[in-house]
């Protein structure tokens, strides 16, 4: 689920407000991203890559918060750890031609 | 909290267009560009963001991919060998082919593919986030009008053929009406409320509002599909557990059938092996069959799949980790709306249908689709049902085309006969307790199964009355009611098939049954009618 947005790394872009598929995003005053409907969020990992700076964090459980702080994701090297994994880099994709995928199809049978 | 609306006054959006597309998945959007590219003025609108909605977005897909060529028909030959003898090789045939000029159509539009160790453009995998991502630039490029979300909840109606739709935007909760010469569901399947990847707004939509229109359905009994994922993620993948071993809490090797140790969780007849593990206590998995490079091809080739573990610090092919099986619903299940035409028409004039939202049994019949056949069929019936929805649209003709008295076609969970007091999150929590369990869904016998129904049917009457909301509070509603009518489609059709055939496994009637294989089509919202369809008419539909 989604738990942690980064005021320290948040531009205010509203980019993550606008990709949600789940919608769970709402803008606060000072145009910063609140987590305004937690439990619909369907942990599908989306708005961190879609997020230039790597200011949001989604833990991998799926049906509740487990509290994980900024500080944590911070000091494991967490933010921004799926669009590395990808190759998305500052919300753009990228990455796609290096995908190994093909080995595993053939090493699958 | 201090939230702003996104959209501060809540006025209503009328729309007109020839093509209405209803979702934004793969299907919706190879819809969608068929549409335009035949002529039509497309709208297409989505529940959630058209780019990251859906079960693609989140995901990797295979395709089934087979080039032009002799081989083809030995391919769908092998596949359809596996397809319980449901399936149709005509249709699979055509979707091979139309999928694979997709594919080809990616490749020339820049899609960046990987490539093989020949050096050659590798187009049978598409990688979810970028996949979605580049089809939303190619759907804009081509001019069609996207609106993000905004859940349709309804139909409209002119009395001889669906004329459109209507919908909300779910953040103002403000009205949209597309007036359409006809409309395209791209609904995707129904997860059943799971939480898995990109279930959120898979919730039966477009069954029940096709169903509204008079639309049958079929292959609904082919649902007992479940994937192996880490226990409490929505990571329901299986690709990896192709190298897993499968073990108890402290270690000891869980046996298989033969009294050998339980490995691979994809293959063979091991998926029934870990049922009945997981039927008897907590199951723990371990990927170390994978060794050398495939650790390394799994890291890079599916890093949605490493993320609960990277993020719960642990190291799959070494530590062991708990899992358990996700139901699936009708996304990687078969069932869905009954395709009536070639050009995946509902047999409901102007009413189209394409990807998880259509019955699949014509290409992956009684077994699953996922891996390979859906990605494809979404792609060859998006494209289908685009070209027929733009020709019906032209057919129709624009001068008298909204002229006529047109109706909305919604009723349980938008207009209750009495008041809103029905939770729908008690709905969604009585359906799942019917169509989640492994024993009672995974394994299926006659008297659970109607037991089941006659608890729905209860709470579908208590929906008629009571449940409703008002505002943006009109979605959960609709989509509980979604889910509810396509869990009782799904219970009348497995209570009919009174066998066992590919997902589909009842205890009481343990082997398919001799003879003909049969289809069973369901038609009715309220009172459910079962229509057995030997496998002559079967094969008569899929030549006509
Ligand atoms: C983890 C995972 C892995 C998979 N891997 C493979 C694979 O390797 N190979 C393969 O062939 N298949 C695979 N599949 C299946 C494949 O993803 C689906 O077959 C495919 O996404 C179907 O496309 P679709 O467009 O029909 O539906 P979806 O992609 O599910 O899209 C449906 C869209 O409809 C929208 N919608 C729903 N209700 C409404 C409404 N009321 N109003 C407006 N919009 C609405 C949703 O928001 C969504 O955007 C996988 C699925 C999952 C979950
Ligand atoms: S996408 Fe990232 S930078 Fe943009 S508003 Fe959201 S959290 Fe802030
Ligand atoms: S993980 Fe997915 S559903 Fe959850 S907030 Fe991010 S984009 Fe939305």
């Amino acid at each position: 689920m989604i738990e942690v947005v980064s005021s320290a790394r948040c531009i205010r872009c509203d980019i993550c407000v606008r990709v949600c598929p789940a919608d769970v995003f709402r803008k606060d005053a000072a145009g910063l991203p609140v987590i305004a409907h937690q439990d619909d969020c369907q942990t599908c990992f989306l708005c961190e890559i879609y997020c230039p700076t790597d200011a949001l964090y989604v833990a991998e459980a799926a049906d509740g918060p487990i509290g994980i702080t900024e500080s944590e994701v911070e000091a494991r090297d967490l933010f921004g750890v799926y669009a590395r994994g990808l190759g998305w880099s500052k919300g753009r994709a990228g990455g796609s031609q290096f995908d190994t995928t093909q080995h595993l199809r053939v090493a699958q049978v | 909290m201090t939230t702003s609306p996104t959209t501060p006054a809540a006025a209503p959006l009328d729309l007109k267009a020839d093509v209405l597309v209803i979702g934004g998945g793969p299907a919706g959007a190879w819809a969608a560009i068929a549409a335009s590219e035949a002529g039509a003025r497309v709208v297409l609108a989505d529940k959630g963001w058209f780019g990251t909605s859906g079960a693609t977005a989140p995901s990797n897909t295979g395709t089934w991919c087979v080039p032009p060529g002799e081989d083809r028909r030995d391919a769908v030959e092998r596949r359809w060998q596996r397809t319980g003898g449901v399936a149709d090789r005509t249709w699979m045939l055509r979707t091979v082919d139309q999928s694979y000029r997709g594919l080809l159509r990616l490749a020339e539009w820049g899609y960046p593919f990987p490539r093989d160790d020949q050096g050659n453009l590798y187009i049978a995998n598409l990688r979810g986030p970028d996949y979605m991502r580049f089809m939303r630039g190619r759907v804009l490029k081509a001019g069609v009008t996207v609106l993000d979300h905004h859940p349709a909840l309804e139909l409209l109606s002119d009395g001889d053929a669906v004329t459109g739709a209507a919908g909300i935007d779910r953040r103002s909760g403000a009205d949209w009406r597309v007036e359409a010469g006809a409309v395209i569901l791209a609904t995707g399947g129904c997860a059943f409320f799971e939480r898995t990847m990109g279930a959120s707004g898979l919730t039966g939509d477009g069954l029940l509002m096709a169903a509204e229109a008079g639309a049958a359905l079929s292959g609904m009994e082919f649902t007992g599909k479940y994937t192996l994922a880490p226990h409490g993620t929505t990571l329901n993948k299986g690709l990896p557990f192709r190298w897993a071993s499968f073990h108890r809490q402290d270690g000891t090797p869980i046996l298989d059938g033969t009294g050998e140790p339980l490995v691979n969780g994809i293959g063979g007849t091991s998926e029934k092996d870990i049922v009945r593990a997981l039927l008897e206590g907590p199951v723990y998995a371990r990927l170390d069959l994978a060794l050398g490079a495939l650790q390394d091809w799994l890291r890079r080739g599916q890093p949605n799949v490493m993320q609960p573990y990277e993020r719960r610090g642990i190291d799959p092919f070494a530590d062991l980790f708990r899992v358990e099986l996700k139901p699936e619903g009708t996304v990687r299940g078969t069932g869905g709306l009954r395709i009536a035409t070639h050009d995946c028409g509902t047999g409901v004039p102007g009413l189209y249908v394409a990807g998880d939202a259509a019955s699949r049994e014509d290409v992956a019949g009684a077994v699953s689709g996922g891996g390979a056949v859906n990605s494809s069929w979404a792609i060859a019936s998006g494209w289908w049902a685009g070209q027929g929805a733009a020709s019906h649209a032209r057919r129709r003709g624009a001068p008298r085309r909204f002229r006529t008295h047109v109706a909305p076609l919604g009723a349980v969970g938008l207009r209750p006969s009495d008041s809103h007091s029905l939770d729908p999150r008690d709905v969604m929590a009585a359906v799942r307790a019917e169509v989640a369990p492994l024993d009672r869904n995974y394994i299926r016998s006659g008297a659970g199964l109607a037991e089941s129904i006659s608890r729905l049917d209860g709470i579908w009457a208590r929906a008629i009355q009571h449940l409703g909301g008002e505002g943006r509070g009109r979605l959960r509603p609709r989509e509980a009611a979604g889910g509810l009518a396509a869990a009782r489609w799904m219970l009348a059709g497995a209570l009919a098939r009174t066998e066992s055939r590919g997902m589909h496994r009842r205890v009481d009637h343990p082997d398919p049954q001799p003879g003909p294989v049969r289809r069973y089509s369901l038609l009715g919202v309220h009172r459910i009618e079962v229509e057995v369809l030997g496998a002559e008419a079967v094969s008569q539909e899929a030549a006509s």
